[in-house]
């Protein structure tokens, strides 16, 4: 059934409103990656079992007979929790859900409206029923994520029963392309993906070209590790970046898109699908959309594991079947991109932010955020912390807020060492870094790039040289190999950092390091390549002196390099059982049976065999 | 030689895709996905049906990660490292689970063709862990006695 007008629309809404205001209950587990690999697929299976098995109630959207829904939706956000359940209308949130609950969640709470209160999140020790109590939920600002956890993420009824394709309606009907990209010029969006160029000025510059074959592309690439901020936008509420994508395409006068999305995101690439042929299928996507007379036609493609595909002119070339390689800019890609015509390439959250922009204004967004950078920014807090997720904040707001207030501090209380922003593009902040309000500006000053978005926090048990290394390791190996500054700098970068924490590092090295990176960030070809010394220039600026012990001391104080660890009896603890010697394969163990045992560090290849076959605790490790 | 089915089976694809040069990796993606591997024979046919040479379709193939020459196993595990399994320790992980099927950083496939063992850089389930997939399903917040004990929850399927 098309939806051919505005009005249609607006009565498909009220009538999916209607049919949801209906419910009696709904149940909502999350589906998103996270919660999928923690068994939602088992607990949403049994719920509908379940709730199937209920006399007089039926698992579907029906009218007139009392029912509810079993739905399916995007990230709840607490993904160290899950499996996660949101049951309305009590608005309750349960967290750690196990099949074996379901029983329970049904006879109490579905049928009766009940609690079921051990599944309820604690914060310390105080039960929070609702999402709003949560400190992790409540301290969000939703644009880009309102709709993520809250609807059906495979139903395009349920985003049009939110307001979904209001925008469009409006973009086609009220305003002319012009005025649409006034708008966004306006809001001040800038780039999600990582530089922060205004989103508004990309589109003036594609719909300028004389050029009348002009593509949209969506950047859903993000191989960031450490990073799944655009992924869960794809699997939660793939429709807003489809509209915000339609919507660019009107604006600069485009009649066919693509969406890049990196191959490890099956479920990204199954519920876009899903998300297209429903939209086609209403006429929101194709000919015709909403009978306006303007076409879109929309094509996916998957990755195939190069991270340099996030690069614009790279990620053009792999979508013509191509080697993904950057090339020399200019011509940059508004000019000639995607098959050398004017191409829009903006990334899946840059995207889910045009809507809202266009709904409610240029001068509502400019109130969120702050000057320089309107809006709101998604993270992906991650690495020891308390509660990692998927979170929404203002721009400007301080990294100590994020891992304190929202994040819940660090995992077990550890002590705070760094946290890596930007993934291997970005930069490390430290302790002193943290009040600093964060937006595209700012993070700049500080040897970091916002990235996409990814914040990888550690404590003291991460050693920075390693992490260096673990980074300059990424970026090596993800180098294409077109630009020498890049291929060989890397190589030789990360030859440095693999000799410090063998323990083999000289004095000179730190040098070496900040040459070749600066020589790599001024002289690489693309983004990849200038920004992949970053990591390594940020902790040498930060962490000097545990570079300088690596090298100096032959000392790992995270006991984390295994060349410089030291492993030794505890004549305390053991029993003289003899179990850690003959599991040594060195031969470094020597002792008498019922005598504490002794480890010769000259022979010791520190594998460890000794402490993980030690019954007694005995052996322990010294920087 | 392969048997004939793989060139109906690859034509299909074709098809699906349609004749022309943009056509490549999605073809390639389908035909990895059906095979567990991209064997050269098909590629070599693939470039002379959809006209691009055979070096430019390999050199396509050689430049992505996730293309393989080598037949791979019944099961594939990638094993996470991205960031924040990397600082949450996946890399013992990793060698636990090479060290229980007798693989080494040039053999990644066991003998008998059941496991594949790989690194990837992120699987996008951060919030979780260290991870790691079987054949695309994840498994959360893992231990190299959890991986071990996985290893022989798969095997018991085969038996």
């Amino acid at each position: 059934m098309k939806i051919m007008s505005k009005d249609d629309l607006l009565s498909r809404q009220r009538e999916v409103q209607n049919n949801i205001d209906n419910y009696t209950c709904r149940v909502l587990v999350c589906s998103g990656t996270g919660c999928m690999a923690s068994g939602a697929q088992k607990i949403y299976d049994e719920m509908v079992k379940l709730c199937e098995d209920i006399d007089g109630v039926q698992v579907e959207m029906q009218q007139d007979i009392p029912h509810l829904g079993v739905i399916k939706t995007g990230c709840q956000g607490l993904c160290e929790l899950g499996p996660l359940m949101r049951i309305e209308p009590y608005d309750y949130q349960y967290v750690h859900v196990q099949p074996e609950d379901c029983r329970e969640i049904v006879e109490r709470t579905v049928l009766l409206g009940q609690p079921v209160e051990r599944l309820f999140y604690r914060d310390d020790d105080k039960a929070c029923p609702h999402p709003d109590d949560i400190p992790f939920l409540n301290q969000q600002t939703r644009i880009v994520l309102e709709n993520c956890g809250k609807i059906d993420a495979e139903s395009i009824d349920e985003y049009i029963g939110a307001g979904g394709f209001q925008a469009l309606a409006k973009a086609l009907f009220e305003m002319t392309p012009q005025e649409v990209i006034d708008e966004v010029s306006k809001s001040g969006l800038r780039g999600r993906g990582g530089a922060g160029f205004p989103a508004g000025k990309k589109w003036s510059q594609v719909a300028r070209q004389k050029e009348k074959i002009r593509y949209v592309v969506c950047n859903g690439d993000e191989g960031d590790p450490g990073a799944f901020m655009d992924g869960s936008v794809m699997e939660g509420d793939p429709y807003k970046m489809i509209e915000g994508m339609i919507i660019a395409a009107y604006a600069v006068g485009a009649e066919n898109g693509y969406i890049y999305v990196r191959a490890e995101y099956p479920l990204s690439v199954k519920r876009l699908r899903m998300a297209m042929e429903q939209a086609e299928a209403y006429g929101l996507l194709g000919e015709n959309i909403l009978g306006s007379g303007v076409n879109f036609h929309l094509h996916i493609n998957r990755g195939a594991g190069a991270f340099v595909c996030g690069e614009g002119s790279a990620l053009t070339a792999s979508i013509e079947g191509n080697r993904g390689m950057p090339r020399v800019k200019p011509p940059r890609t508004v000019e000639k991109g995607l098959w050398e015509k004017p191409t829009v390439l903006n990334n899946v959250e840059t995207y889910a932010n045009v809507p809202k922009i266009i709904l409610q204004g240029a001068d509502w967004f400019r109130t969120i955020g702050t000057e320089g950078s309107p809006g709101t920014k998604t993270f992906s807090l991650t690495g020891s912390i308390e509660n990692t997720g998927l979170i929404e904040v203002p721009m400007g707001t301080s990294l100590r807020h994020i891992i304190y207030d929202i994040g819940g501090g660090l995992k077990s209380g550890a002590a705070f060492k760094g946290v890596q922003i930007g993934g291997p593009s970005g930069g490390c902040l430290v302790e002193d870094q943290l009040d600093i309000p964060l937006d595209f500006d700012s993070v700049k000053k500080l040897d970091a790039i916002m990235g996409s978005g990814g914040l990888v926090v550690m404590d003291e048990n991460t050693c920075m040289v390693e992490v260096a290394r673990f980074f300059m390791s990424f970026t090596q190996r993800e180098s294409c190999g077109k630009c020498v500054p890049c291929r060989e700098g890397t190589k030789r970068m990360l030859e440095i950092l693999e000799r410090i924490v063998d323990g083999k590092g000289e004095m000179s090295d730190l040098d070496e390091l900040e040459e070749l990176g600066s020589m790599v960030q001024s002289m690489a070809l693309c983004g990849l390549g200038k920004s992949a010394p970053l990591p390594v220039i940020s902790t040498l600026k930060r962490f000097r002196s545990e570079y300088e012990e690596h090298i100096r001391d032959k000392k790992c104080r995270a006991k984390v390099c295994t060349a410089l660890r030291q492993f030794h009896i505890n004549a305390e603890f053991c029993i003289g059982c003899g179990k850690c010697a003959k599991n040594c394969p060195a031969g470094a163990i020597t002792g008498k049976i019922k005598h504490p045992y002794h480890i010769d560090n000259d022979l010791c290849i520190k594998c460890g065999a000794c402490k993980d076959n030690c019954n007694f605790d005995a052996v322990y490790v010294e920087a | 030689m392969l048997d004939q089915s793989y060139y109906r089976k690859t034509d299909e694809i074709i098809d699906h895709y349609g004749r022309k040069p943009a056509s490549l990796i999605p073809i390639m993606q389908d035909i990895q996905a059906e095979y567990r591997y991209l064997p050269g024979e098909l590629l070599t046919y693939v470039a002379s049906q959809i006209g691009v040479t055979e070096a430019k379709a390999f050199s396509v193939a050689t430049f992505y990660e996730n293309f393989s020459f080598e037949p791979k196993g019944k099961y594939i595990i990638k094993v996470c490292d991205g960031t924040a399994c990397h600082v949450r320790k996946s890399m013992p992980v990793k060698e636990a689970l090479m060290k229980e099927l007798g693989l080494s950083h040039k053999k990644h496939t066991t003998d008998d063709m059941m496991f594949t063992v790989e690194t990837v850089s992120c699987l996008g389930a951060c919030g979780l862990a260290p991870t790691l997939t079987v054949n695309d399903e994840v498994h959360p917040k893992m231990t190299p006695e959890k991986a071990v004990d996985l290893l022989e929850e798969l095997r018991g399927e085969k038996a």
